[in-house]
């Protein structure tokens, strides 16, 4: 065990975040992030809307800068990479975006065989080939292929989404609220997707959401942020960080609510910024 | 972004959009332009008797300055503004996020195609704007207001020379590179929502109109001092 231990310490984990923040405008919305993920590992970054959780996944990919700290994959800091260098190491990552980002302009064909013939330097047939076996990993039948992005419904299109981000069998792959917006089936079916995009690929995960099904069924180890407003100073923006099961056990009120859904202390914050309803609490009171 | 050249795929719809869909609405714009110049203008001439110097005035008006000025307008119009809400659209739905993040280089990919575009091809539709607000011009000066066509034709080529057709497309250039930078920045810089999309698209027109009249006085400027530089004995223009 010890050994086991010491082994994994020396191991550089896959994604190193050290020290970062992030702000907007002035506005911060990381600060002093740190965060180590290992290869292999399909982590689940939790929180409400607007604690960061899609900012932090975006500066993984070099998609924000941060103001501050260091954001190391396979040991390359990313920021300090020029734009050339870092086109070529997204290569080594897939994005499932929220709403799949699909280009409108092009047919589901084209949208995933977009990074091949970005990058590749693959025939026509070959193309084809590999565009129509990604989509059926997905569950998608051949007949989409000449179709828009429009004519899909939304399950559709984030599966095409997931489609287009495995066809260059990256190492880290990463979802943005994959089962938002999506029925409990489709939802179900995602989850299922991702999991089994885990098995068949030995790829690194990472998942932003809010939907504790999907959370639950999918993580090998969970985070949850919270946004700085809501921490006492000095306190860390990462409450929580452990496995599934820890979610049951953890004595944290703010992670405990989020988890079983829980409004809490918001309704009282509700009521106090509408003259409206505190005066008919106060009434019945 | 001049390391290589786009693909063909991204440059030829660019270039068919600015090119040959803009086309029709220029010159019907230039046709009107002209014929409106030689309407204005024939009573005030008339009146002193120079009614035949009429297709001077006109065509030396187009050649270097409401040819390449409207036909810059109007690509400002239908095209600018359409390019900004495209790439506002793009931006709002993360289509420019999803571009960089499959390695391509969102400039290289969007902007680079759309500004030769407008490089390329606006003095082409500054040539038909001219051509059909000549053409305009003659149709009713001539034609309608029955001047003499051989006087009309010979005061005009006295006065219109080669190098006012340059400063008219010389002029068009330096405007397409405006409409499709102000157009690109804005799209780019969409701020979220359907609001930030139509705002992108109102202001690329606004920007790029200000950007054509104030380039339009400050290349003539330039453009006269040159040839005064090249034939100190020329007509003056001031």
């Amino acid at each position: 065990m010890m050994i086991e231990q010491i082994l994994d310490e020396q191991q550089e984990p896959l994604v190193n975040i050290r020290n970062m923040s992030v702000s907007f405008d002035g506005q911060a919305v990381l600060r002093d992030i740190n965060l180590k993920i290992p290869a292999g590992e399909t982590l689940v970054l939790l929180g409400e809307s607007g604690c960061g959780k899609t900012v932090l996944m975006k500066t993984i990919i070099g998609l924000v800068q941060p103001d501050w700290g260091e954001v190391l994959f396979d040991g390359q800091d990313i920021n300090t990479l020029n734009e050339q260098q870092l086109s070529h190491l997204r290569l080594r990552f897939g994005f499932v975006f929220q709403n799949a980002a699909l280009f409108d302009s092009m047919t589901i064909g084209q949208n995933v065989a977009f990074p091949l013939r970005q990058h590749g330097r693959f025939s026509g047939a070959q193309v084809r080939d590999m565009v129509i076996a990604r989509l059926s990993e997905v569950g998608l039948p051949d007949s989409v292929v000449q179709k828009k992005p429009a004519e899909l419904s939304g399950g559709m299109r984030k599966r095409v989404g997931l489609a287009r981000a495995l066809i260059m069998n990256p190492e880290l792959i990463m979802y943005d609220e994959p089962t938002t917006g999506l029925d409990p089936i489709m939802s179900d079916v995602i989850n299922e997707l991702i999991i089994r995009t885990r098995r068949r690929n030995p790829v690194t995960s990472i998942v932003v959401t809010h939907d504790m099904n999907t959370a639950r069924k999918v993580a090998d180890r969970l985070v949850m942020l919270m946004p700085l407003h809501r921490l006492k100073p000095g306190e860390s923006q990462i409450v929580f960080d452990g496995i599934p099961a820890d979610l049951d056990t953890t004595r944290d009120r703010r992670v405990r609510q989020f988890v079983n859904g829980e409004a809490g202390e918001r309704l009282m914050e509700l009521r106090s910024q509408n003259p409206y309803e505190s005066t008919q609490v106060g009434d019945h009171s | 972004m001049t390391t290589r050249l786009p693909r063909s795929e991204t440059i030829w719809p660019n270039f068919y959009r600015v090119g040959v869909s803009s086309l029709p609405v220029i010159a019907l714009t230039g046709t009107f332009i002209g014929m409106v110049l030689a309407v204005q203008s024939y009573f005030q001439f008339r009146q002193i008797g120079l009614e035949t110097r009429l297709g001077a005035v006109i065509n030396m008006t187009l050649v270097r300055e409401l040819g390449p000025v409207l036909a810059a307008t109007m690509l400002a119009g239908r095209v600018g503004s359409a390019m900004a809400a495209e790439l506002g659209t793009m931006r709002v739905t993360e289509q420019i996020d999803a571009l960089a993040a499959m390695g391509a280089n969102p400039i290289h990919y969007l902007v680079v195609p759309r500004f030769l575009a407008c490089l390329f091809l606006i003095p082409t539709l500054t040539v038909m704007a001219d051509f059909m607000g000549v053409a305009g011009g003659n149709f009713l000066g001539v034609y309608w207001l029955e001047i003499d066509i051989h006087h009309y034709w010979s005061n005009s080529i006295r006065a219109v020379t080669n190098f006012d057709l340059m400063v008219g497309l010389i002029k068009s250039v330096f405007f397409g590179a405006a409409i499709a930078m102000v157009s690109c920045y804005q799209g780019f810089n969409c701020t979220a929502g359907a609001e930030g999309v139509g705002r992108a698209s109102t202001n690329s027109f606004v920007q790029s109109f200000v950007m054509i009249l104030l380039l339009d006085l400050i290349l003539g400027i330039i453009l006269d001092n040159f040839y005064f530089l090249f034939y100190p004995n020329g007509a003056s223009f001031f």
